[in-house]
């Protein structure tokens, strides 16, 4: 559960460069610039960071999880942009990421055991910049990047985590499926926009059962599954739901990997996963047998925070004053949320009260307005 | 407000309206900040024209009762006053805007970036004005949150006999009351400002209303309530300036001051039970209310502005509405009331969930209202058809000079 956004690549190669700097092999030689990566030791109560600064350019590093939980690693920049991030390192796994910071200033580094909350977080020094990094055209670019680059990566996690919920549903594991339901929906929950952007994809992975289908075409993904683990029971065909899932999480993840995102479609991705929770999440329709939907609420708004904060350099250049309201907005969003936390999950939706919903329908509200008006800034 | 802010976004193009409206317009002061529009395109408004949004006293209260109400009470989401008070200078400029027939905001609805979401909602392009005014009120509990002193006729109302108050319907730290001869219009004006507030206030409640129960002027004809009577015979009216001074309006030594020349506003929800009230007799009916259904005469009078005879002998009974309500049972106090009638759908048991909102103006509820509704909440046989569902009391400051904002006085001291 954390905050999404990345912004470094100035350019769709130099994305596509940088979709393969996550893996599991050895750094190649001086990969890192001088010096070779930048070490990071991720404990499950620390985040040990062998450098606070490096120059402006390509700067890598090595995240080792020397702890017992799953961690992420991330780079912000302000705003919680999220310059660089790697998802998803098991126990004992090490991870390389190459980040590209164009413009010198105050970074944060974040190790999240367990994948909750703001993490463990550090100051980190970019000095220098890289030539015209700062310019509009160049913001845009680089926000457009980032945010392809993010939905890659959510992607990536997404199918690992999905595989793993599927497994135990294959297993006929109940209750490991069930405990995997909302995480595995989490990375799809946060990119949401984008998937539904690939029109047949959103109803096959995230349809309900009462949506309109075409003459024989089944009710298929994580609510069809959900149905059959918390109501009717595992199906003869649950296990061929599964596998069908990944399949269709797959298709997603190649046809994502070429999609042309606009910096206007970026900013009414982020207004319309504000317009999931309003409408889908905080009235219980998304989850309606599981009532996990707190889960999806902070995977929604992560996605959205993150398509804003990609865009936040082009934001500050033509209104100073929104990012300041935007921080504030997503940070009194998170308080209401942090409120329903129960350990590295929520309460479920059937425990929350009217006015529970009503707090939640008023930051939500006040959150939206602003996000509303960054299509038209960028746009201009 | 510049007038270069409305040129070309007016709703109606222009604010030329003539004839009847024009009474009520105070051209001159509509004319400051939008001439240059109004030559293009004459169009008289048959439906009030444009009320002036700054004067003495805040409009829609001795401002002839407009047909329709959408009034809204709102909670405050912070407790920085800095956001509040940057809330109620945008309030003050889109409601000063609005009430002169313009959108919301410059751009409005059509002629904005088109990636943006327009700064207006749209539905009253093309409509007039309508004689919309949007009246601004302070509850107790917004003093409260903000640390300010409550003036004492702000305090809490105490609880009446046979109150079914739902805490849903009660109290606010503000509320807006938007009046207008187009419902859609006061529709329209209560929805920007509930959007502009988002991110400092969240809407408590909110309530529709139409057919004036209430005259608040000599040149009104008195309207009709749900059970069927005209209602607000008595009532003060804007031509009685020196009841005004009397009941309504806060003279400075009353304190506070930023209350002088402002009035406090009561709202209570009343349920009413029409469908058992359709079952009682006329002559009950009448007695009850002491008038005549047909023209509203006092009971034992002939015409619907004869003075009631209640004294010695008199034929209205001592349980009727109307003696119960009356200033000389009341020592002397009188209201200036501005309620509508409601139809909120149905109640899902097969009845309308209709009553009366009832919205009254006064210097002190407490030594005005309260005492009336104690005897009628304890004598009144009407009490039967009836349930007070709601209710609110307001601190209504007084009305802006040029450049001041709704809440100036109070929250800058």
């Amino acid at each position: 559960m954390s905050r999404r956004m990345l912004a470094a690549a100035t350019a769709a190669l130099a994305m596509l460069a940088l979709a393969a700097c996550t893996s599991t092999a050895p750094p190649p030689p001086g990969a890192g610039g001088q010096g070779g990566p930048i070490q990071v030791q991720a404990s499950d109560t620390a985040c040990q960071v062998s450098a606070t600064e490096a120059p402006a350019g390509n700067i890598s590093f090595a995240v080792q999880n020397t702890g017992t939980k799953i961690t992420e690693f991330y780079v912000y920049g302000t705003g919680d942009r999220i310059v660089g991030e790697v998802e998803n390192i098991g126990p004992g796994l090490s991870r390389q990421l190459i980040v590209e910071v164009p413009q010198g200033g105050q970074y944060t580094t974040a190790c999240k055991p367990g994948m909750v909350g703001d993490g463990i977080r550090a100051p980190f020094t970019v000095t220098g910049n890289v030539p015209g990094a700062a310019e509009g055209d160049a913001l845009l670019a680089s926000a457009v990047a980032g945010y392809q680059r993010y939905t890659n990566s959510q992607i990536e996690a997404g199918i690992a985590r999905t595989q793993e919920f599927v497994d135990a549903v294959k297993a006929g594991n109940v209750e490991q499926a069930k405990a995997l339901f909302p995480v595995s929906r989490t990375y799809w929950e946060r990119i949401e926009p984008v998937a539904e952007s690939f029109g047949d994809i959103d109803p096959r992975v995230d349809g309900r059962e009462d949506d309109e289908r075409d003459p024989g075409v089944a009710w298929t993904g994580y609510h069809r599954l959900e149905k059959d683990l918390w109501v009717t029971g595992l199906q003869p065909d649950s296990a061929a739901i599964g596998d069908q899932l990944m399949a269709d999480l797959r298709d997603l993840q190649t046809r994502a990997a070429t999609v042309q995102l606009t910096p206007v479609q970026l900013a009414n991705g982020a207004k319309e996963l504000l317009d999931e929770v309003a409408t889908g999440k905080i009235t219980g329709e998304e989850d309606r047998y599981s009532h996990t939907d707190l889960w999806d609420f902070r995977a929604n708004v992560d996605g959205s925070q993150a398509a804003v904060a990609a865009l936040r350099p082009a934001i500050d250049q033509r209104d100073p004053a929104l990012g300041p309201t935007l921080d504030q907005r997503f940070a009194d969003v998170d308080a209401v949320l942090e409120q329903y936390r129960a350990g590295d999950g929520y309460v479920l939706y059937t425990q929350l009260t009217e006015q529970d919903k009503q707090r939640m329908t008023q930051a939500v509200d006040a959150l939206g307005e602003p996000v509303s008006q960054v299509a038209g800034l960028v746009a201009a | 407000m510049t007038r270069s802010g409305l040129r070309g976004v007016s709703r109606r193009r222009l604010l030329g309206w003539t004839g009847a409206g024009a009474a009520l317009a105070g051209a001159g002061a509509v004319a400051g900040f939008a001439a240059g529009e109004s030559a293009t395109e004459p169009a008289p408004d048959p439906s009030g024209g444009v009320v002036p949004f700054r004067g003495p006293h805040q409009a829609g209260i001795v401002t002839p009762a407009q047909d329709r109400l959408h009034f809204v009470a709102l909670d405050l989401t912070t407790t920085d006053r800095r956001a509040v008070i940057s809330l109620l200078q945008r309030w003050t400029t889109a409601a000063e805007r609005m009430t002169a027939g313009a959108e919301a905001a410059p751009g409005g609805a059509v002629n904005r970036n088109p990636e943006a979401p327009p700064s207006d909602t749209g539905e009253a392009l093309g409509l007039p004005a309508a004689a919309l005014t949007i009246t601004f009120g302070i509850g107790g509990s917004l003093l409260d949150k903000l640390g300010i002193p409550r003036p004492p006729e702000l305090a809490d109302l105490p609880p009446f006999q046979q109150d079914q108050l739902d805490p849903a319907f009660s109290g606010g730290d503000l509320c807006l009351q938007a009046c207008a001869n187009d419902p859609q219009v006061a529709v329209h004006a209560v929805r920007n400002l509930v959007r502009t507030g988002f991110g400092t206030t969240s809407v408590r409640w909110s309530q529709l209303g139409f057919g004036r129960t209430s005259s608040t002027s000599t040149t009104q004809q008195t309207h009709r309530n749900l059970f069927g009577f005209k209602d607000g015979t008595n009532n003060l009216k804007a031509e009685e300036t020196d009841l005004l001074d009397q009941h309504v309006w806060v003279p400075p030594e009353q304190g506070p001051p930023w209350m002088a020349g402002g009035t406090y506003l009561v709202a209570r929800r009343i349920r009413m039970h029409v469908e058992t009230w359709d079952r009682t007799s006329l002559a009950e009916q009448e007695s009850l209310t002491g008038r005549t259904k047909g023209v509203g005469a006092p009971i034992g009078q002939a015409q619907e502005f004869d003075l009631p005879n209640l004294g010695p002998g008199s034929p209205i009974g001592v349980d009727a509405h109307i003696r119960l309500a009356s200033a000389e049972n009341n020592g002397g106090a009188k209201i200036l009331r501005r309620g509508y009638n409601f139809v909120d759908g149905s109640d899902g048991l097969g009845h309308l969930n209709a009553g009366l909102f009832f919205v009254a103006f006064m210097r002190d509820p407490h030594r005005q209202f309260v005492p009336m509704q104690s005897a009628l909440a304890r004598r009144d046989k009407m009490m039967e058809y009836i349930e007070h569902t709601g209710s609110a009391v307001f601190a209504v400051p007084p009305g802006l000079g040029d450049g001041a904002y709704w809440g100036r006085t109070v929250l800058e001291g």
